[in-house]
Formats: C-alpha cells, sequence, structure tokens
C-alpha cells in the first residue's frame, strides 16, 4: 500500500483529537510525542514555535498546531487533513450526544446532576482563572487592562469583541513607544 | 438564513478566541445568548459535557449549538465557521513564523490580550456564579448552602490537581443526591 503523508497526518491529529479531553493545553504533550518523537515531521524547537504561535493568534490551540504542523509538513492540503482530523473526533462525538442530551435533559435526576455540576464547573472556571491571573505580569498597565475589560463587560455590557479589539491595539501602542516591556 | 448565521456568529468567535478554552466564554455568551440559541444553564451544562468529551470547548459547543438549532447542517456550518479563522490565520503565518514570533507588533497585541482575557473570564466567572446563586435561592435556603458548599469542595480538589471529569462527576453525584433528599 502506497504510503501517504496527507492519510498520516488525517489520522494522526485524529488520534490527537479523539484521546485530549478539555482540549487546550492538555493537547500539548500528546502533540509533542506523535509530530516530534514518532513522526520527527518538527523539531522539537519548532513545537515550542508551534506553541507561542498558537497562543498569539486566534482559536483554539488543537487547530492552529494541527493547521500549522499539517502545512509544514503537505502544504496546504496537508494542513486541510490535519485539521479535518483533529476536528473530526469531537465533531462526531457531540452530534451522537446531543441527541441523547436532548432526550434525557427532562429527567428530575438529570437536572438534578446539572444544578450540582454548574456549582462545580463554576469552581473550574474560577480555578482556571486563578491559575491565568498568577502566570499573568501585574504591573500597572496588566492590572489596568484586567479591571477596564472587567468593568466594560460586566457593569457596561460592552460587546467582548470590542474589549479585545481594543485592548490589543493599546498594547501594540504602548509596546511599539516603548511604555511598557513587552 | 440559519446556516450563514450559524456559520458567521461562529467565525467572529473563532476569530477573536485567544488562549482557547474558558477565554472563549464571555464571547459565547454574548453572541450565544443574543440569538437566544442556548441560555446561560445550558452554556454551564455544556461547559461539563465539553470537559468530558474529547476536543476542544471551541469545536464541542459549535458542533452542539449548529446540531441543536439547524441539524447535521447546522453543525458542519458552524463547526466550519470557528475552525476556518484559526486555520486561515496559520496558514499566513505558517510561511513567516519566525518573524511572526518575534514581530513588536504580535508581543504588543499579546501584552495587552493576555490581561483583557483574565478580566474577560472574570465576568463570565461573575454572571455564572450569580446564575448558580440566586437559581438556588429560588429554590430554598439548603438549596444555596449546597451550592456553595460543591463550589468550595470542588474549588480546593481542583487546586489539589483533581481531573476535571472527576470535579464534574462528584457535583452530578452530589446533585443529585441533595436534589432528591432537599425535594428540589
Amino acid at each position: 500500500m502506497k504510503h501517504s503523508i496527507y492519510a498520516d497526518l488525517f489520522l494522526i491529529f485524529a488520534k490527537i483529537g479523539l484521546f485530549t479531553f478539555g482540549g487546550g493545553y492538555a493537547m500539548i504533550p500528546l502533540i509533542q510525542r506523535e509530530a516530534v518523537e514518532n513522526r520527527r515531521w518538527i523539531t522539537a524547537d519548532e513545537m515550542l514555535d508551534v506553541v507561542a504561535i498558537a497562543e498569539s493568534t486566534p482559536g483554539p490551540i488543537a487547530i492552529n498546531s494541527a493547521t500549522f504542523i499539517g502545512s509544514k509538513v503537505g502544504g496546504v492540503f496537508g494542513a486541510v487533513c490535519a485539521t479535518i482530523g483533529v476536528v473530526l473526533p469531537s465533531f462526531l462525538i457531540i452530534v451522537a450526544l446531543s441527541y441523547a442530551l436532548e432526550a434525557f435533559s427532562h429527567l428530575k435526576a438529570v437536572q438534578y446532576a446539572f444544578w450540582g455540576i454548574r456549582a462545580g464547573v463554576l469552581a473550574l472556571i474560577f480555578k482556571a482563572l486563578i491559575a491565568l491571573f498568577r502566570q499573568c505580569k501585574k504591573r500597572w498597565f496588566e492590572i489596568a487592562v484586567m479591571v477596564f475589560s472587567f468593568a466594560a463587560v460586566a457593569l457596561f455590557s460592552i460587546s467582548a469583541i470590542w474589549v479585545i479589539l481594543l485592548c490589543a491595539l493599546l498594547g501594540i501602542i504602548l509596546v511599539r513607544t516603548g511604555k511598557v516591556k513587552a | 438564513m440559519i446556516l450563514l448565521d450559524l456559520f458567521w456568529t461562529f467565525f467572529k468567535i473563532g476569530l477573536f478566541t485567544f488562549g482557547g478554552g474558558y477565554a472563549m466564554l464571555p464571547l459565547i455568551q454574548s453572541e450565544v445568548m443574543s440569538h437566544q440559541w442556548m441560555s446561560l444553564d445550558e452554556i454551564v451544562n455544556f461547559i461539563a459535557v465539553s470537559e468530558s468529551t474529547p476536543g476542544p470547548f471551541a469545536v464541542n459547543i459549535s458542533s452542539y449549538i449548529g446540531r441543536i438549532t439547524a441539524g447535521i447542517a447546522g453543525a458542519v456550518c458552524a463547526t466550519l465557521g470557528v475552525v476556518l479563522p484559526s486555520f486561515l490565520v496559520i496558514l499566513l503565518v505558517a510561511r513567516f513564523y519566525r518573524a511572526f514570533r518575534h514581530s513588536r507588533t504580535v508581543e504588543g497585541a499579546m501584552c495587552g490580550l493576555r490581561p483583557a482575557v483574565i478580566g474577560l473570564i472574570a465576568s463570565a466567572l461573575l454572571s455564572i456564579a450569580q446564575q448558580v446563586f440566586l437559581q438556588s435561592a429560588e429554590k430554598s435556603l439548603p438549596a444555596v448552602l449546597t451550592s456553595a458548599a460543591v463550589f468550595g469542595l470542588m474549588t480546593l480538589l481542583s487546586f489539589r490537581k483533581v481531573h476535571p471529569v472527576l470535579i464534574i462527576v462528584l457535583s452530578g453525584v452530589i446533585g443529585v443526591a441533595a436534589g432528591y433528599m432537599l425535594g428540589l
């Protein structure tokens, strides 16, 4: 059988998509193992670049890394194969699950379970928030941006899109003029 | 045209989400709730589903909302929408990624985005907390105390690095037990 790089990209990223729960950073060790160690599609150095670029471009890290590695190995078509691969497992599972959710969501026990779960999810988001806050620099600039973006959405109901655009622009201006160090 | 609306809404969500995961919550909240595709309760429920199934939150929630509002075609359009911005941006960047990575403009944008995302998640957290506790308050005082206890316990456990799926399962079990015991 002819060995196809495209089929390979699709299958490996489907495997990565299938075995990463919760997405995000959980996926990086798996990508590292498959793309760097097993397949040698990219070097360990390039993997660091992938993570840095995934962080500073829009969208989930999983998609960014799949597209990046796919395009490096197999051009645009490679990128398409890797990206479809990483998306397809979650897509199929969620579509199947959506019917079950609809069928069972009216049950009393399920409603009780989700009532408890919502308090648990609140804890998960709280934990994620604290973790992000600890990692972030805390100079006057960062604190001001945090307060501003919180107040803009929570108090003044400004769209998150405008807040994101404005804060990115502010960062660009202040870093480029040397007022704030990157 | 619902399919186009799904595609475009999730395209915007994909384009303006940095860092993935919970960073997209405020956007999902404003965009999805303004279309009335899902209530805040349903979004929070779905976070739990997404944590317990493979793949990124973005893909999971777009597939789900697409499916419940416009069937399989809806799921395809919404997911395509959320994926396309990252796909296109990365294809563009992949050619000169070293220059991109060390560009002062990108560094500057990230410098503003990182704290912005924290403020945005904090505002999402606040609205979800209000929802969780007000809803329990409508039921009874013991219900509020149960929600507070679950929140406290699960916060403790998640800082002890207990896996999110286990936290969700435990919260669900407590919810069912308390629900029947309190007769909510």
